[in-house]
This record gives structure tokens, sequence and C-alpha cells, in this order.
């Protein structure tokens, strides 16, 4: 039954594809699968830690004043993230340019911590940050493999397209990102639906 | 299952159906096909055929996939295919040619409820997803007749980016490069001659595009002949009569009311030109009428004539 809190992240309630949440950072670094998984990564250690505080502090941190609170303790993984990135992977952070510090209002963390982290039990709100996390990270590789396969030829940036392949220019640019967005969508609907139809 | 449709009277009976206006518009597509045929052989031929049949594939596999009622036989599809081929230039390659296809019919026409719904026109979306995905593709040309596979510029190109004008009787025939169902200015004629015979199409979009493009070129080939080309040339060269004659006046993507359809042909006029003139490239007739397109709701709701007797008292 609690598993149930870690597996909804990724599947039922994934916040890129049923939530539609985050598509700043979603449409903007899904142009290679290495900026999709470090922007995955970043943001799901800003989601756990931030979740983990919060859900300790939900009984002290006044009502009125908590929006103010949970984004002041967000900016601060922020922060560490965004230095652990520039000291480690200084190509990465560079690439990421502002994103990274972007993550602060990023609405899935903040969407996580007013809907769940704020009113559950610690554990709970681990698993609920992690299955998130993970169901954000995975819509991003998907994408971003999708667009970077089309646009560079490469996964990984591993070249696995045969020689004289044909580079599709429009799959890096943002209209790119939008329509292999929507087609993702709506197959991942669609599946749903076929899911539903069986059960019935 | 044949649809029932309500409507209010007074109802005017007429016999056309899409079918039949499909067929009209396949027609006067005939004297473009064959120049495009003539001046560009056999890979017209695989342009055109590929582009067709892709295209009533696609749109049988989408609806037979989402158990729709299959429309093949309205014929639209056709006309889709013919369009996409007749903007494209004739070296594309054939999957290249079923890509554009996927995405005028599926993306552009079928995700938006099939036909009479969709907000752009598929042929020029095809073609806009091929000009940002393949940019180098679509921008080689052939030769006509010799089909030289040294890559020419079209007579935009040269004259944008060399000042070179080629000459009026070539544009007019279409012994010029450029996309397959282009050139030749005489062919798209006869084609939108019958149309307007037929009263398949109405004069109003294509007269203004037309016109603003005449009298903006004029005006500036006045203020500077080194730099910008006469007004006979813009009208003649590049896609501005397939575009005016075919794509500005499909009744899906166009605006209905009387007014509505004048500011359409102008705003098209007007685009188109500021793309030649002053923009990046050559030639701005695709842009233009997708750009206008997606005003079309706009203008339709601003033009909705006013029912009598409801208007604003002074």
């Amino acid at each position: 039954m609690i598993l149930k809190e870690f597996t909804k992240g990724i599947w039922k309630e994934n916040p890129v594809l049923v939530q539609v949440l985050g598509m700043c950072p979603t449409l903007a670094v899904s142009t290679k699968v290495v900026f999709g998984v470090s922007m995955g990564l970043a943001t799901t250690f800003v989601l756990l830690s931030s979740s983990i505080i919060i859900s300790i502090l939900r009984k002290i941190i006044p009502n009125q004043v908590r929006i103010a609170v949970f984004t002041v303790i967000i900016a601060t993984f922020v922060t560490v993230a965004d230095y652990f990135l520039k000291a480690q992977f200084p190509d990465i952070s560079k690439s990421l340019g502002p994103y990274i510090p972007l993550i602060v209002v990023n609405c899935i963390i903040l969407g996580r911590q007013e809907a769940f982290a704020s009113k559950q039990p610690v554990f709970k709100s681990i698993l609920d940050a992690i299955g998130m996390g993970l169901g954000f990270t995975l819509s991003l590789v998907v994408l971003a493999g999708v667009r970077e396969i089309l646009a560079f030829g490469t996964f990984f940036n591993m070249t696995i397209m045969p020689e004289g392949y044909t580079k599709w220019v429009i799959m890096a640019l943002p209209a790119g990102a939008f329509m292999t967005l929507g087609l993702i969508i709506s197959l991942f609907n669609w599946i749903n639906m076929k899911g539903k139809e069986s059960k019935s | 299952m044949k649809e029932m449709i309500l409507s209010v009277n007074p109802h005017i009976h007429d016999n056309s159906s899409t079918r039949s206006v499909m067929r009209e518009v396949i027609i006067a597509l005939i004297p473009a096909i064959i120049a495009a045929l003539y001046f560009f052989r056999i890979k017209a031929f695989v342009v055109i055929s590929s582009c067709v049949i892709s295209c009533v594939v696609f749109e049988y596999l989408y609806q037979k996939t989402c158990k729709k009622n299959i429309t093949v036989k309205d014929l639209s599809a056709v006309v889709t295919g013919i369009l996409l081929a007749l903007i494209m230039p004739p070296a594309l390659p054939v999957w290249v040619c079923i890509l554009a296809s996927a995405v005028a019919i599926i993306l552009t026409k079928q995700i938006f409820g099939g036909i009479g719904c969709n907000i752009f026109n598929p042929a020029l979306l095809g073609r806009a997803f091929l000009m940002a995905a393949f940019p180098t593709m679509l921008t080689s040309w052939n030769n006509p007749i010799t089909l030289d596979v040294v890559t020419t510029a079209t007579p935009l190109g040269l004259h944008k980016f060399t000042q070179v004008l080629t000459g009026y009787e070539p544009l007019f025939f279409g012994n010029v490069s450029g996309s397959i169902g282009e050139t030749s200015a005489l062919a798209l004629l006869i084609g939108a001659a019958y149309l307007l015979i037929k009263k398949i199409i109405n004069i109003r979009i294509p007269f203004a595009y037309i016109a603003t493009v005449f009298i903006i070129s004029s005006i500036t080939n006045k203020i500077d002949p080194e730099i910008y080309a006469p007004a006979l040339f813009n009208l003649l060269a590049g896609g501005l009569m397939l575009g005016a004659f075919f794509m500005a006046t499909d009744y899906v993507t166009t605006p209905i009311t009387k007014k509505g359809q004048w500011v359409f042909g102008i705003g098209c006029g007007i685009v188109t030109m500021i793309i030649r003139l002053w923009g990046g490239l050559p030639e701005g007739v695709m842009y233009s009428i997708l750009f206008m397109n997606g005003f079309t709701p706009l203008i339709n709701r601003v033009t909705m004539p006013k029912r009598y007797g409801t208007g604003d008292r002074e």
C-alpha cells in the first residue's frame, strides 16, 4: 500500500506527462540525454531534501507564511545543487545555464510540498519525492532520447545512427520539443486508454 | 453511417460535396502537374507519386487505427498530396516526401480532428516542417529539363543575393529552377481560371493577395530599382501564383466572411513582401499563408456580419 506513494509519481501522476508541470526545464534542456539526466537528478535531489525538511517542520511552519518558508528551504538546496554541479561537472553546469538556479521556481517541487510533504509524515514524503523525481527524470530521458537521436544521431553522446544519417535540425529547436512532447503525451494517454479498455 | 446535419433555415440546396470540390481542384492542378513533369521529368514524377500515395495511406492508416470513419474517398488527401509535391524541390529523396506527408496528414490534419478542423494548411505545414528539419535539402534546386546536379538558386534567390533578374518569358512559362509546381505561372493561371469559372474558389483572396504584392513591389521598385525587383517579377517568380490561387483559397483555413477574405489576402501580401524585401529568406509565400492561417479565427470573429436590426444605436 505504501509503495503506491512511490509508483504514482512514475506513471499514474507523472509530473510531466499527466500533471504537465515543470514545462520550462522539460522543453528547454531536453536536447540531449545527458542534460535531461542531470536536470532530472538535480531536481530529484532538491525535491527529496526539501520534502524531508518540510515534512519534519510541517507542524511548526505557520500556515500564513508557508509558501515563503517552502521557497527559502527549496532555494537553499537549489544553491547546494548549483554549486555542486559547478564544482564537479562544470561542462554540464555551463550548458544547462540558468536552468539549474531556476529549479527554485519549478512547480513540481513547490507543488509536492504544498500538496504532499506539508501534510504527510516523513517516510511517505520521501517515497513521494523519489517517485516524482524519478517520474520527472524518466520523462526527460524519453523526450531527450527521441530528440537527441533525431537531431544529432547520438544517444548519451554515443553515435548510434549509421554514417550519412541526415540530422533533423528541427528536433534541436523548440518546435521539435513541443511536437515530441505532444506526441509522447498522446502516446501515454493512448496506452492508458488501452489498459482501461482491456480491464473493462 | 450517414451523418445527419441540422441547421437553421433558409437552406440553399446544392449538389456539391467535399468529393466533387476536391475533384475540381485536382482537375485544375493538372496543367501544373503536366508543367512539372515536363520541366523536371522523372524527379517530379517520383516526388508527386510518393507524396500522393503516402498522404492517402497515412490518412487511411490513422483513421483505421483510431477507429474513425474512413474519409479517404473524399479525395482531400489526394489534393494535399499533390499540393505538397508541387511545393517541394525536385531533388527530394522519397523518404523525405513520406515524412512530409506524415506531418501534413497526421500532425496537421488528423490530430486536430480531420478534414474541416485543421488550423493550418496541411501541405504548407508539411513543407515548413521540412524547412526547419532539413534546411539544406529544401534550398537545393535543379535546373529545369537538363536536371543538372549542380544546384542553382531560384529566380528570387538569384535576385535577392546577386541582383540578377530572370527574364519574364521563362518565368511565365516555367523554364526556371524552383519547386516543381511553382515555376510555370501559365499552367497555374489556367488551373486558377478553371476554378474561378467553376465557382470553386472566389477571386477575393487571390486578388487582394496579388494586388497587395503588386502595389508594395511597385512602390519599393520606384524607390530603389537597384535593390528591389520590379512588380511583375515579384508576381511571376516564386510560389505566389500557386500560393494565392490554391493555398490561400483553402476553405478550411481561411476566413469565411467577405470582409475577412479581403483582410486575409492583404495580410498575406504584406507578410510575403516583408519577407521577400527585408527577410533572410528569398521567398515568403509559405510563411505568410501559415501566419495568416493562425489569424483566421480572429478575422472571422471580428468581421462577422451583424444581424439585421441588432446593431448599436447611435
